[in-house]
């Protein structure tokens, strides 16, 4: 990789934030790929962990994202949400994974933390049809307002069910 | 000039039995409208000529890139990258496989990151002059648009040259690139860095300092520094406002360790810093390129066939009994490579900011989920904030300034 | 009787000489979307520079256009809006469809991209390519150009295109259940307000 020179100062800024996160909130989970640390917490402390990861430096939200483990083998949670986090201080970055599940897919809100949520959340509520509680505005961003699947849930097929030709058609004669 | 949005309505409601519906009006803004020069929609809330408030719509041109995402190997998915923010293909190639590569933990031979450097840098040169291009012309300085149209044609020739697209190049490929650079292209770049920087002075002295540009974009669209952050700016956008973050200094990666270059920053955040970042930033680039092009390392461009990644070349296929393996487990749908079941998110300094692709592997060739962290979408979104408070005419320098792409914020 | 003419004088049927003078003078609408849409930039900018065909009238009002370029992929949000817009474009009028997006879907075979909009406008001409280069689009426009001199619209010979729109829209394959609220889509509230022919009915 391009960063193996960086790769270990890297690591161990980012593990001062995750000894001093794993005090405040015991049980955390954390991993570490390629120099990416993860930590997995649970959609009841979202908030105050957010919160705190904010006091801590990490100012930037990044994105939000989801992923639809539905068929991935050995997952036994469904939806999965990402939260890419950056200090723009430090450079450091941080990865927070939170699970939900059907049915009715909910979780807290972090727009009033960071602006940057707000089209985000809409977005993944959009694709996924997951509903962030305290969210100002929850509606659609891509899809028509009339749309009523979540395509980008595994269980929705890449050719959609046919909602791309439920449109009149013009011919020579209607102009 | 600007007018707080709190003062308007507050003289409108103290004046007696005038409400603000009856004064204020709405105008629909697109999703067809040339000075958008995408596809998105403005509702703007109108006090006169000063606008009050303005209401974003976006998707109109959603194609469910993240879903084909889903359906195409790695190797292939390059093509739809190419479509995302169209006026800088070769950024986002780059940045699709780079997160790739960070994925499967690749390490490209040292010829391969120097070229995807160089390419990436090309099209930092032509996306800047497009948008910057647009900024003039929808303040009224055609001229100026058309001197940098004419310098994305010399680049559209060298990249053609390179690997016979304009624009859809579909450049890279995990682990290498699609084709090594030759004589003759190394040349059309070396021609085009020793008159390029001309043209650029012209550009400059054409709008730089003037009058009309300056009064229209000074002081308009102002962001500060904790809202770039805040609302995830990042990019030329952020740098404007004073974030001085760059991640081809803060995370390296390719081979911009190696290079001398400035992170260029501006302070007051209005759409003149923005033009002027921008422009700064081509000197910048042209500056990586002269490095770049003069030192390119010999040797292989794509990772060994031991590696069973690349396809190898096709002098390998025909003598080699590996490289004839190789080639077919490849091909082969059932063999292809190995891919952890992890995942990973990687991202690179793309023309517009920080684009990332947040990439889940399964196993198979093919990614589970491919995330693209556009900068489009957060931009957009702090349009409003922006706006508020300053004239109809204003929206196109801000919109132009953001330097919105439709295809790369719907996706 | 036969009449005398003057010698500077030429005869002509009324429609031909209507469409030659359409036919030199064509405003294109450009209806761009995507990445084509930059490739349609091109072709009107200084290195292919259109004006030489009589067609670089750019204008953004369909009032004043009689022919729209389509020039990139048009997805379920957009076509309402490019059904209106073809609307309201007067007669006579044209449509080219510029792209692989545009004519069939390209690349994007997904559930928001229409698969071609010559399923719901009638279509004049396709331009291949992904994008297709500004030479191929000059082609497509003098071709156009053919094609409006031979067959005029007073003759109503344009109109085999709806047939052609109709047979193609008989392959369209309707799977599963619609997930459109019909009662939200304005443009089937409309149709179901003023049925113009049961056929044309989705
Ligand atoms: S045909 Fe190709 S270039 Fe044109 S809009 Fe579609 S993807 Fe873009």
């Amino acid at each position: 990789m391009a960063e193996a020179h960086s790769k270990d100062t890297v690591d161990s800024r980012a593990d001062d934030a995750i000894e001093s996160l794993a005090a405040r909130f015991p049980g955390l989970e954390s991993s570490t790929y390629r120099g990416q640390v993860r930590v997995v917490i649970g959609a009841g402390v979202a908030l105050e962990f957010f919160t705190h990861l904010k006091q801590l430096g990490f100012n930037q939200l990044i994105d939000v994202t989801c992923v639809d483990y539905l068929e991935y083998r050995g997952a036994t949670r469904r939806y999965g949400l990402v939260y890419l986090l950056t200090a723009t201080g430090t450079g450091r970055r941080l990865t927070v994974r939170l699970f939900v599940d059907d049915p009715e897919p909910a979780v807290p809100s972090i727009s009033g933390l960071w602006r940057s949520a707000n089209w985000l959340e809409r977005e993944v509520w959009d694709m996924f049809g997951i509903r962030f509680i305290g969210h100002p505005d929850l509606r659609r961003l891509l899809m028509p307002e009339e749309f009523l699947a979540h395509p980008l849930r595994k269980d929705y097929p890449l050719q959609g069910r046919g909602e791309r030709h439920n449109f009149p058609v013009l011919t020579r004669e209607d102009g | 000039m600007a007018i707080a949005p709190d003062q308007v309505t507050r003289s409108s409601s103290s004046g007696d039995g005038v409400r603000e519906e009856d004064y204020l009006w709405t105008l629909n803004f697109g999703p067809q409208h040339p000075a958008t020069h995408t596809t998105l929609r403005l509702v703007l809330k109108l006090d006169g000529e000063r606008v009050v408030d303005a209401m974003p719509e976006m998707g109109y041109l959603h194609s469910g890139f993240e879903k084909i995402g889903e359906h195409l190997t790695f190797n292939q998915y390059v093509t739809v990258t190419d479509r995302m923010n169209y006026i800088s293909p070769m950024a986002n190639n780059v940045a699709w496989h780079h997160a790739v590569e960070t994925l499967l933990g690749i390490d490209l031979t040292p010829r391969c990151k120097v070229i995807r450097t160089i390419v990436a840098e090309l099209a930092r040169v032509s996306d800047h002059l497009l948008s910057n291009g647009a900024v003039g012309l929808d303040t009224g300085a055609f001229t100026f648009f058309l001197y940098g149209f004419y310098q994305r044609e010399v680049i559209y020739d060298i990249f053609e040259t390179l690997c016979g697209a304009r624009f859809t190049n579909s450049y890279t490929r995990v682990g290498g690139v699609s084709h090594d650079f030759t004589p003759l292209v190394i040349e059309k770049i070396r021609t085009f860095l020793r008159t390029f920087p001309k043209t650029l002075d012209d550009m400059e002295r054409l709008l730089t300092r003037n009058r009309i540009f300056v009064d229209r974009t000074k002081g308009v669209g102002v962001l500060t520094r904790e809202e770039a952050i805040n609302g995830g700016a990042t990019g030329p956008v952020a740098r404007a406002s004073g974030v001085t973050r760059d991640l081809r200094k803060d995370e390296p990666y390719l081979a911009y360790a190696d290079y001398d270059f400035q992170v260029c920053c501006a302070a007051a955040g209005d759409c003149y810093s923005r033009y002027l970042v921008r422009m700064q930033e081509m000197r910048e680039s042209i500056r990586i390129l002269n490095q770049a092009i003069e030192n390119i390392p010999s040797g292989e461009v794509n990772v060994g066939i031991e590696g069973r990644l690349a396809l190898p070349s096709k002098q390998q296929v025909y003598s080699t009994i590996e490289g004839t393996i190789s080639h077919f487990e490849l091909s082969m749908s059932n063999r292809g490579f190995e891919v952890p079941r992890e995942e990973s998110y990687a991202a690179i300094e793309a023309p517009n900011g920080e684009l990332g692709f947040y990439v889940v592997g399964d196993g198979s060739e093919v990614a589970y989920r491919a995330r693209c962290r556009p900068p489009s979408v957060l931009h957009f979104s702090l349009f409003p904030q922006l706006i508020r408070g300053h004239t109809l005419s204003d929206v196109v320098a801000v919109l132009g300034s953001l330097n919105i792409i439709a295809a790369e914020l719907d996706r | 009787m036969a009449i005398e003419l003057p010698e500077n004088v030429m005869v002509s049927r009324l429609d031909e000489l209507a469409s030659w003078c359409r036919k030199n003078s064509l405003w294109p609408m450009p209806f761009a979307t995507a990445c084509c849409g930059i490739e349609l930039m091109a072709t009107g900018a200084a290195k292919h520079d259109l004006a030489r065909f009589g067609a670089e009238v750019f204008r953004f009002s369909p009032r004043q256009c009689d022919l729209m370029i389509v020039a990139g992929r048009v997805v379920m949000k957009m076509l309402p809006v490019l059904q209106r817009i073809w609307l309201q474009m007067h007669e006579p009028k044209w449509c080219i469809s510029m792209g692989a997006c545009a004519s069939t879907g390209g690349v994007f075979d997904t559930y928001a991209v229409v698969q071609g909009i010559d399923r719901f406008i009638p279509v004049d001409m396709y331009v291949p390519g992904c994008p297709p280069r500004p030479e191929q689009l000059i082609q497509a426009i003098i071709d156009l150009q053919d094609k409006i001199q031979r067959e005029g619209t007073i003759t109503g010979r344009e109109f085999d295109t709806s047939q052609r729109q109709l047979r193609k829209r008989a392959l369209v394959d309707v799977t599963g259940v619609l997930q459109v609220d019909a009662a939200r889509n304005p443009v089937i509230q409309r149709e179901l307000r003023f049925p113009r022919s049961e056929s044309r009915l989705p």
